[in-house]
């Protein structure tokens, strides 16, 4: 048993940690998110510049030989500045895509300009019905000629308003929720048929509703397996999971430490607030769930390499725990800060708004826990 | 024992609710449906039951109260928030009106007691301070008497909707030298438009703006506008919080709004099935509900001591508390049935009213603005914690 990092991960925990700290303060990011564009490509630049973008991947693949630590490490710091930049969509998700399935020629096109920053990927998989139903799907890509035709709408595509590319998955046989009959498209965004409807997102960052009408797609356009894609997107999906994971524990610390500042500052009734016992066993009750959060995604984030089963039992496991602590926690913060905590000027209403948004993301507390009761009852 | 409605109940129902169908105004129901109120939207339905001798059921009937039972007034409140009508704001209604003829002089009562019952009067209230919020009385804005004038200066905060507000009512520290700090501080009414009056809209989590901060420098006020006695302020302020808590609970709103989540449950899909025959959320939606009919029934039993004749008193704090636990918890139900539709912020949506490309069901667009502007109900009013600490020591007597 180690639950130490080795000295390669501690310089990148130590490097990432000190270009949120150093580069993405908090009015940074007030004028990032606020700004026209929503975000700030000089950060990604600096990210690939850092190598932080090569991390979770092989050497062979033009990365430094990380993988799953080194994205955590990197989300969890991403989760203390609340970056809004898209590290999950591109990095993790479309990355994730070209490591496992992607050919020799859509890993040389694709991956190394994800490495580089001069390609950045949306993941366009949820569609207004789905529901966290990875399979239910009724965008299609229909064979035509070499390649496909890909027909579809695509619900709350985070990042999508700065993507170049995104993956897409489509259904090219069967009903509306088959297990089979998915695959996996890279489609650039300039494609002819490809249209967005851009919006923001109530956690400060930028999403689209993206249509794709009679979009032609060449053969090489697919990774992986024709029809055989659900294994390889769930996959995808539990290492964006247990991501996500990461960077609730990083919001949750920067949150627990922010009450804990605000209770010792905050006098009522001629005393710190810090003083009065009620308001310390929240505070403590929130320590513990942030220390059961970090235990949790280290578990998710070690058993993502294992068989399918473990993975997934230790994926929702990890995300059951984390979404009710994210709730007790950004909630409980609001309300020792009082009515601080509702307004928009302090930082604690923006954590508590991410905190509310990872509950759902890739599948909220009951989505999880149904697929938790599920693999255990099939054990 | 017995929970059913007499003949003469159902009449009052069957009145009010045609009441209502006819004249409920229809603009304004469509504006709160989509989130978009205008000051003049928040007064409109305030202006015609003040034609009607509607507005103050609660006050006494002199001074314009219906005389309705308090099951009577159960029964209004049942009926407006079925069609999720936008009530009169309680500032003038329910807090400053009721100090005022309790505890005001003729004068007074003769000149706000017709505003507030028309609504043509927008009041705020002045109590919390940067430095006073769960500690009231320890606020600092003082009012110094020169001549005939009070001269105000200080800052309150979270004054809710002071931009839109006419008239206000403010606690100012009159004697800094009292022996407790409860007992130095008085009751004013201040007319918003007073010269040295500035209102600065404070931005909340959800995008909005409902509170203030209202800085007030060297305001002259008439010493006329001093409510009962100076240094007196602190009781009537408390007698005004027990009234505010009494309404707090909101159950009928409550009621409306588990209808709209099943309504929304209904149309959610999971697995094929509407969400609603989830096993897992319509324990969740059951659980809510029951916590709902036990808050119902306590509140009428709180209504019957009143038609006793028993004022409302620190049992007040129980419906406040479980009353937010339950709002905030529909707001999270809310939140978790849209789904992933819940993340869109619909304030950046493009203002062209083109709907080409729908962004989720419009049912979806409120659901997290509503999630953390509901926050504040366990914070305002008295926190949650300081009910408890209320009936610790009133009702516990520890």
């Amino acid at each position: 048993m180690d639950f130490n990092f080795s000295d390669e991960q501690n310089m990148v925990r130590d490097g990432i940690s000190r270009l949120v700290r150093e580069q993405y303060d908090w009015d940074t990011r007030r004028g990032i998110i606020d700004s026209d564009a929503g975000w700030s490509p000089e950060f990604w630049a600096q990210l690939a510049e850092l190598g932080m973008l090569a991390a979770p991947f092989s050497e062979e693949d033009g990365g430094f030989g990380g993988g799953a630590v080194e994205t955590m490490l990197i989300m969890e710091e991403f989760g203390k500045g609340l970056v809004v930049e898209p590290f999950i969509p591109s990095v993790v998700c479309a990355g994730g895509f070209l490591k496992h399935a992607g050919t020799a020629a859509q890993k040389e096109e694709y991956l190394s300009a994800i490495i580089t920053g001069e390609k950045i990927f949306a993941f366009a998989y949820a569609e207004p019905q789905g529901r966290y139903d990875l399979a239910n799907l009724t965008t299609t890509a229909k064979k035509d000629g070499d390649g496909y035709s890909l027909n579809g709408q695509k619900a709350v595509v985070i990042g999508a308003p700065w993507a170049s590319h995104f993956v897409v998955t489509a259904r090219t046989s069967g009903g509306q929720s088959d297990a089979g009959g998915l695959s996996v498209f890279i489609v650039a965004k300039e494609a002819a048929g490809v249209s967005l409807r851009d919006y923001a997102t109530v956690d400060g960052r930028r999403a689209s509703e993206v249509y794709f009408e009679n979009v032609a797609l060449g053969a090489d356009a697919l990774i992986g397996e024709l029809d055989n894609g659900l294994p390889l997107i769930e996959t995808v999906v539990d290492e964006a999971t247990a991501a996500v994971c990461a960077e609730a524990t990083g919001a949750m610390q920067v949150t627990h430490a922010m009450t804990l500042e605000y209770a010792k500052q905050r006098k009522q009734f001629g005393v710190p607030i810090s003083s009065f016992q009620v308001l310390q066993h929240r505070m403590v009750d929130m320590f513990m769930e942030y220390e059961q959060s970090i235990s949790m995604s280290y578990l998710a984030t070690i058993k993502l390499a294992e068989d399918e089963a473990t993975r997934k039992h230790a994926v929702s496991s990890a995300k059951v725990r984390i979404g009710q602590s994210a709730r007790f926690v950004g909630q409980s913060a609001v309300q020792t800060h009082g009515g601080m905590g509702v307004t928009d000027e302090t930082a604690v209403g923006s954590y508590f708004k991410r905190l509310s948004i990872i509950e759902g993301e890739f599948g909220s507390v009951d989505h999880h826990m149904r697929r938790h009761v599920a693999l255990t009852a099939a054990s | 024992m017995n929970l059913e409605f007499t003949a003469e109940e159902n009449a009052f129902r069957d009145e009010v609710r045609s009441f209502i169908e006819n004249n409920y105004p229809q603009n304004v129901e469509r504006a709160a449906v989509q989130d978009e109120l205008s000051p003049d939207d928040m007064t409109a339905w305030h202006k015609i039951l003040g034609e009607k001798g509607w507005s103050v059921p609660a006050w006494p009937e002199q001074y314009g109260g219906t005389g309705w039972t308090p099951t009577q007034r159960y029964i209004w409140s049942e009926e407006n928030a079925r069609v999720n009508a936008v009530m009169p704001l309680p500032f003038g209604v329910a807090m400053v009106g009721p100090v005022i003829y309790t505890f005001g002089n003729e004068e007074q009562k003769a000149k706000h007691l017709p505003g507030i019952k028309s609504g043509n009067v927008w009041w705020c209230q002045g109590y919390s301070e940067p430095g006073a919020g769960s500690d009231l009385a320890s606020l600092k804005t003082t009012a110094v008497r020169d001549g005939d004038d009070y001269i105000i200066n200080g800052q309150k905060t979270w004054t809710t909707l002071a931009q839109h507000a006419d008239w206000g009512f403010f606690l100012c520290r009159t004697d800094p030298d009292a022996p407790k700090p409860q007992q130095g501080i008085s009751f004013i009414l201040v007319d918003m438009k007073t010269p040295g009056i500035e209102v600065r809209p404070i931005k909340l989590i959800d995008g909005g703006y409902e509170v203030n901060e209202v800085w007030l420098t060297d305001v002259r006020v008439p010493a006329e506008n001093l409510i009962g006695e100076e240094n007196k302020g602190w009781t009537y302020a408390k007698f005004l919080l027990a009234h505010e808590r009494s309404g707090i609970a909101g159950v009928a709103r409550s009621k409306r709004g588990v209808e709209q989540l099943k309504e929304i449950a209904g149309h959610e899909i999971l697995d094929g099935k509407p969400l609603l025959e989830d096993m897992g959320f319509a324990t969740k939606i059951s659980q809510l509900e029951i916590d709902l009919a036990a808050l119902e029934i306590t509140e009428l039993r709180t209504l019957a001591g009143e038609q006793a004749g028993k004022g409302p008193g620190p049992e007040s704090s129980l419906l406040k508390v479980k009353g937010t636990e339950i709002q905030q918890r529909l707001t999270e139900l809310t939140l978790e049935a849209v789904g992933q539709y819940g993340t869109p912020d619909f304030r950046s949506f493009p203002a062209d009213g083109s709907n080409d490309f729908p962004i989720g069901p419009d049912y979806a667009h409120s659901a997290a603005p509503t999630y953390f502007n509901m926050r504040k109900t366990s914070i305002y009013g008295g926190s949650n914690e300081i009910q408890r600490n209320i009936i610790t020591k009133m009702v516990l007597g520890l």
